[in-house]
């Protein structure tokens, strides 16, 4: 009986789940009349804005990681090391683009950095790629510092760094040579969560006016009829993609590496 | 031997200058801005005239139905949510199957944007999967019952495709700290099944499951994107206005625009504090 209201309970909410899916696949398909085809997804490469925004977004995306790598690794790092007390302070802080809502942060980029403030950034080209790299960077804060600290935990910091330190190596080779490589695990799985981010991000770059993958995906939505279902289905192939490289990454980080 | 702690304390504290850096240019610096504008005029003298320029009907008309939508979809998300996660880790199903679910989870609960909007178009649309199937098999035509996917219903059961997979990624550990001896102690005793929860595991989940309730409801609160997907700007919820102000300035007045953002980040800000304080309680008994 028990068991009974379990299958229901799963049933009922997996179909839920599994009919918008072949719902957006099904649609995808049927621009030709009649038959199924892929000619939305034809339409959709071989339309031009199609490669520039998602090329666009995929720079940002590599941008973005790099800029967080070289944020948090350090930084985690550090306050493992010399600061511990500072943890929590420091991870109440990175959840905090959690609390505001992007739309607000981005708000506050373009009234503080616009074109007669001190710092405007908003007034170039490259000035607001910079800014939406910072606003992604913003956004995939609380994934990556968790994931980089995560990663921290499992190594042994201290006798790593004393053990390099007494080799005569200073910070940089510490970190880049020592640290990095021994987090490599979890810095990649908060890769594959920030461009997964970046990638459906649309709220940012709509209003920086930035050529990304997210405002092409709702104008195309606002206009057509099919090639919208087409491109929800490649998000979602990207997305499933970058989450499913993450969770096969931590699984092989569970074996604690631990210094001989 | 300590060292003289005077010397190496300032070194201590330069390596995280770089973080401090970004995180207050890049995260409080934009986020003071807004709310100190909030109580600023144009000319930049303190004034409570943007809140209270909060209170005309439009406006608080249309907080009224982003809360409505947040919380429908909170409380479904986490019902759906706990009742799938319940029969996953305590209704006697193979074991196989919570692996794969809490990755699918993963992913969902990360799907939400622009494609979710066109997922479910495609779905319950006026031409959708399965509007057309209703309609042409069982005879069942949605639009005269009444929905319409750019709804108050339609937009709460979008946001329930990343609602009800949050739900589960954070309830399940949670049903898995219950204790086998509490069921067992209860049995002693002479509890019924149903003594059982309402006496011993509810309680014990009710901070939670009342924090999860309040994390989907600043999630779904904050969702910008999803909205205009879906909507255009038909529907008037507190995100899709803001988004129009900044676009286009269409209140007239950028400082009521900060007052609109400001009243969001209220909002979710009450909401996520429901929630660290929830969580707090319930791990003294779910560790």
């Amino acid at each position: 009986m028990k068991r009974l209201w379990a299958w229901a309970a799963l049933i009922i909410g997996l179909l839920y789940f599994i009919l918008p899916l072949v719902g957006m696949t099904n649609f995808s398909l049927k621009m030709r009349r009649g038959e199924y085809s892929f000619d939305a997804y034809a339409k959709v490469f071989a339309d031009s804005r199609f490669h520039e925004t998602f090329s666009y977004s995929v720079w940002m995306a590599v941008l973005t990681i790099l800029f967080g790598v070289f944020l948090v690794v350090p930084t985690a790092y550090w306050v493992r090391l010399k600061l511990p007390f500072l943890r929590p302070y420091i991870e109440f802080v990175t959840l905090l683009p959690l609390v505001i809502p992007a739309i607000v942060i981005v708000f506050g980029y373009i009234r503080l950095y616009n074109t007669s403030s001190w710092l405007p950034l908003t007034g170039s080209y490259i000035g607001t790629d910079i800014l939406l790299v910072f606003g992604y960077a913003t956004l995939s804060l609380p994934y990556m510092y968790r994931a980089v600290d995560t990663g921290l935990r499992t190594i042994d910091v201290t006798t790593l760094t004393e053990a390099a330190q007494s080799l005569g190596a200073g910070w940089v080779t510490i970190i880049g040579r020592i640290i990095l490589p021994n987090v490599t695990v979890a810095v990649m799985s908060g890769a594959f969560v920030t461009f997964a981010i970046v990638m459906g991000e649309f709220t940012m770059a709509a209003l920086l006016n930035k050529p990304a993958f997210g405002p092409y995906m709702q104008l195309l939505g606002a206009n057509r009829a099919y090639e919208p279902a087409a491109l929800a289905v490649i998000a979602f192939v990207i997305t499933w993609a970058c989450l499913g490289l993450m969770q096969l990454v931590s699984k092989l980080q569970k074996t604690p590496q631990r210094p001989v | 031997m300590p060292a003289p702690p005077l010397r190496r304390l300032p070194l201590h504290w330069l390596g995280i200058v770089p973080f401090a850096a970004f995180v207050l240019l890049f995260l409080i610096l934009p986020t003071m801005k807004i709310v100190i504008g909030a109580f600023q005029t144009p000319d930049g003298s303190l004034t409570l005239a943007n809140v209270a320029g909060l209170f005309t009907s439009s406006i608080l008309a249309a907080y009224w139905i982003s809360i409505k939508i947040s919380f429908a979809s909170a409380i479904l998300g986490c019902l759906i949510g706990f009742a799938m996660a319940a029969a996953v880790v305590l209704g006697g199903l193979p074991r196989t199957i919570r692996g794969p679910l809490l990755t699918f989870s993963g992913v969902a609960s990360n799907f939400a944007g622009v494609p979710l909007a066109f997922a479910f178009l495609a779905t319950l649309g006026p031409v959708g999967l399965v509007t057309v199937f209703l309609r042409s098999e069982l005879g069942i035509d949605l639009r005269l019952l009444g929905f319409n996917i750019l709804s108050f219903w339609g937009l709460t059961i979008t946001y329930l495709f990343f609602q009800i997979p949050l739900m589960i990624l954070i309830i399940t550990p949670a049903l898995d700290g219950l204790k086998r001896e509490w069921r067992e102690a209860a049995s002693i005793l002479g509890a019924t099944n149903a003594q059982y929860w309402r006496l011993v595991a509810f309680p014990i989940l009710l901070p939670s499951l009342l924090g999860t309730l309040a994390l989907l409801f600043a999630n779904a609160f904050g969702a910008v994107a999803t909205a205009i997907a879906l909507t255009g700007s038909s529907l008037n919820i507190v995100p899709i206005l803001l988004f129009a102000q900044i676009r286009g300035d269409v209140l007239g007045d950028p400082h009521l625009g900060y007052a609109l953002a400001f009243g969001m980040i209220v909002v979710t800000g009450i909401a996520n504090a429901i929630y660290i304080w929830l969580r707090a309680r319930s791990e003294r008994w779910l560790k």
